[in-house]
């Protein structure tokens, strides 16, 4: 197959720009621990009203500092809200519907899930600045999906 | 062109002309929207009007107009190319059951019966009819793809060694692109929500209806990308003048794409449980490889784009590029969604990036990317094939020439003004798809200004699509009856020798075949066979 020597240069230049960013994610993904969510746990919806952790959803302080936080999303409101977290603490949010898809975004934030019913969505993340979040719903949800919004409310870590 | 001629071409027209009526309703949806967005009042609006509005924009624009558009120019290929359409009368049998089963579909979602917007993800739960319809549309489609294998084949027995020419080279892609596509589609919608919307079972799988719908969602963009890349490499350099800079790379690419379109889908599902971080970087690997034939054809169709200035005398480095026929409506028409493509291809790497995905998943950034790529860079491909395949088909003039060419430049504009407000707007963590961009009453500040000059966009957008559908309808009924221009493709710099690599279709769609069960083989039986409990169906809506 001929190829014009421009066209090939081009070809080896394009290749490069591709190894270079997929070796740019690798090297995040693998020194920077930077992983979407990828837990496999899966839950009855329908039984959750009366499920101990996702029946009433809470804050859970740990005493290393850290801190669990399940969520139970429905239309068109998350539990609980508002969420407390301290600040510059590894904050482990726990997600599941009751209901239909729905989204988990904080906002101004990378911490953005999916909600989907049968299933728990886990990822830890760390909030370095105190101050109010919107938690907005990113994912439809139905007629006041816009409306299905919380709060987020990041405290300076007491030392 | 002899009636018989014109008579021969009546079945690619039709689907044309259906799909330009589905843009049309399409279009107006979409002005709804933009303005719902930013809050401003118009008579009418309501939650209820503004979620339909987003589930019949997106099944009548991503898979009504599309699909139509790109079976009538399949239909025109054979025709002029292969000097045939075998199974004609299984065509218009598909043509009608396309057209049933989008009606059905469409009435039941303008009744509010199936507010599930175009990606029906369970546990919403849609009318029975809006799955019945979509898939008799995939039916269609299916149908059409047998036709254009069976012209191809009994082409192929009376032209042994002979290339097969490009432009069907690169439809034959697109059909294998879609049959693999499908299969995932298939799955989930006869499988699970058919019988699930008639009560038949009690549950589906949530997660494992959005694995099988992201399997068929993104080979759906190269479905739709692969009959404006013929556009580009077939139609562009012969319109602009010019020749077709590499014919055998124009091949490797399509090849490429029927390879990797579909083993990439867990970039649409980062933000999913249940799918290991393992598996989404394998599908980042794919999807970072799938870039690479768009970066080769962006190549050959400029260079093409070179020689056709050069060969009306250009000298400098750059001042080819003012001899090329701006003033042309198919020429603009894709220039510009070429230019588009420039910046919806490096926005698709932001959102493939794995860890940065978690920025703008479902954010309007994303509502921002979508309508650059597949809203321009096809959407705009398409309207300019319109304009050039419509005097051919219907042997009449185009119609209102200077509106015509005044229509890619506003839509250009128009989106210019709407995407970049909507990427913007996502950063700064506007949700995509609500009613209103003050979310539940007090939010928005940041980004409230974005989404009116979105929606400022969006009314040039609306006029060009005006524009278009006024042009396309006036040259239908009343252009000058003309004797139809020929079908002139490009010739290659280089002449073609015999059938290549790249011409062995059917082992290249083995290989695909091969690395889609490679790439979901694992992670669909990992999921399956760990337990799990299914959904009841909800309606709030």
């Amino acid at each position: 197959m001929h190829v014009d020597l421009y066209e090939r240069i081009w070809m080896w230049a394009a290749a490069g720009l591709v190894v270079l960013f997929l070796g740019t994610i690798l090297s995040t993904a693998a020194l920077n621990a930077a992983n979407p969510p990828s837990h496999l746990e899966t839950i009855d919806p329908t039984t959750l009203a009366s499920h101990p952790e996702f029946g009433a959803p809470r804050v859970v302080p740990h005493e290393d500092g850290t801190v669990t936080v399940s969520v139970r999303a429905e239309t068109f409101s998350f539990t609980p809200d508002p969420i407390e977290v301290p600040a510059n603490r590894p904050i482990t949010f726990r997600i599941t519907s009751a209901d239909v898809l729905h989204g988990f975004q904080v906002v101004g934030t990378n911490a953005n899930a999916m909600a989907i019913p049968g299933y728990v969505s886990q990822f830890t993340v760390t909030f370095p600045r105190a101050g109010e979040y919107t938690v907005a719903c990113n994912e439809y949800c139905g007629l006041m999906h816009h409306g299905m919004v919380g709060k987020l409310i990041v405290k300076e870590a007491t030392p | 062109m002899s009636s018989a001629e014109a008579s021969r071409q009546r079945l690619a027209a039709t689907h044309i002309g259906v799909a330009v009526a589905a843009f049309a309703l399409a279009a107006a949806l979409g002005l709804i929207q933009a303005l719902s967005i930013a809050d401003v009042a118009f008579p009418g609006r309501s939650e209820s009007l503004y979620y339909i509005a987003v589930t019949a924009h997106g099944v009548l624009m991503a898979l009504v107009f599309t699909t139509f558009f790109i079976m009538g120019f399949g239909y025109a290929l054979a025709q002029v190319e292969l000097g045939r359409i075998v199974g004609r009368g299984a065509a218009w049998v598909a043509f009608w059951l396309g057209v049933v089963g989008s009606a059905a579909a469409a009435e039941t979602i303008l009744r509010g019966q199936s507010t599930v917007l175009y990606t029906f993800y369970p546990p919403l739960r849609a009318h029975p009819l809006f799955y019945i319809g979509a898939t008799l549309l995939v039916v269609a489609s299916w149908i059409w793809g047998g036709v254009m294998v069976a012209s191809y084949r009994s082409w192929r027995r009376e032209h042994p060694g002979v290339a097969v020419p490009l432009p069907i080279h690169g439809m034959l892609a697109a059909v294998i692109i879609w049959y693999i596509a499908t299969a995932g589609l298939a799955a989930e919608v006869v499988g699970m929500l058919i019988p699930w919307s008639l009560g038949w079972v009690k549950t589906v799988d949530p997660l494992v209806a959005r694995t099988l719908f992201w399997w068929f969602g993104h080979p759906l963009v190269y479905f739709w990308l692969l009959p404006a890349y013929v556009l580009w490499y077939t139609v562009l350099p012969r319109v602009a003048g010019g020749r077709l800079f590499s014919d055998p790379l124009a091949r490797m690419a399509f090849i490429l794409f029927v390879l990797l379109s579909t083993p990439v889908g867990f970039h649409h599902q980062f933000a999913d449980p249940g799918i290991s971080s393992g598996w989404k970087l394998a599908h980042t690997f794919t999807t970072y490889a799938v870039v690479y034939p768009s970066l080769v054809t962006a190549f050959t169709v400029v260079a093409s784009l070179e020689v056709a200035g050069r060969m009306k005398g250009a000298r400098g480095l750059f001042d080819w590029t003012l001899r090329l026929p701006w003033g042309d409506p198919f020429f603009a028409c894709v220039a510009l969604s070429m230019i588009a493509f420039l910046f919806g291809g490096f926005g698709g790497l932001i959102n493939a990036a794995y860890a940065m995905n978690g920025m703008v998943h479902n954010t309007a950034w994303i509502m921002g990317h979508f309508h650059v790529t597949l809203g321009t860079t096809v959407a705009l491909t398409f309207m300019g094939g319109t304009y050039w395949l419509l005097p051919r088909l219907i042997a009449r003039e185009l119609r209102f020439p200077r509106l015509a060419l005044l229509q890619p430049y506003l839509w250009f504009a128009g989106m210019v003004l709407f995407s970049t407000s909507y990427h913007l707007a996502g950063l700064r963590g506007l949700p995509r798809r609500v009613y209103s961009g003050a979310l539940s009453g007090s939010e928005g500040a940041s980004w409230h200004g974005l989404t009116v000059v979105a929606a400022a966009g969006a009314v040039v957008l609306f006029l060009s699509a005006l524009s278009f559908v006024t042009v396309a309808a006036g040259t239908w009924l009343g252009g000058r009856r003309i004797v139809a221009p020929a079908f002139e493709f490009a010739v290659p710099l280089r002449p073609v020798t015999g059938p290549g690599v790249w011409d062995r279709l059917g082992m290249w769609a083995v290989a695909a075949v091969v690395l889609v069960a490679l790439a979901y083989g694992y992670p669909l039986l990992h999921l399956l066979s760990h337990p799990r409990f299914g959904s009841p169906g909800f309606q709030p809506f």
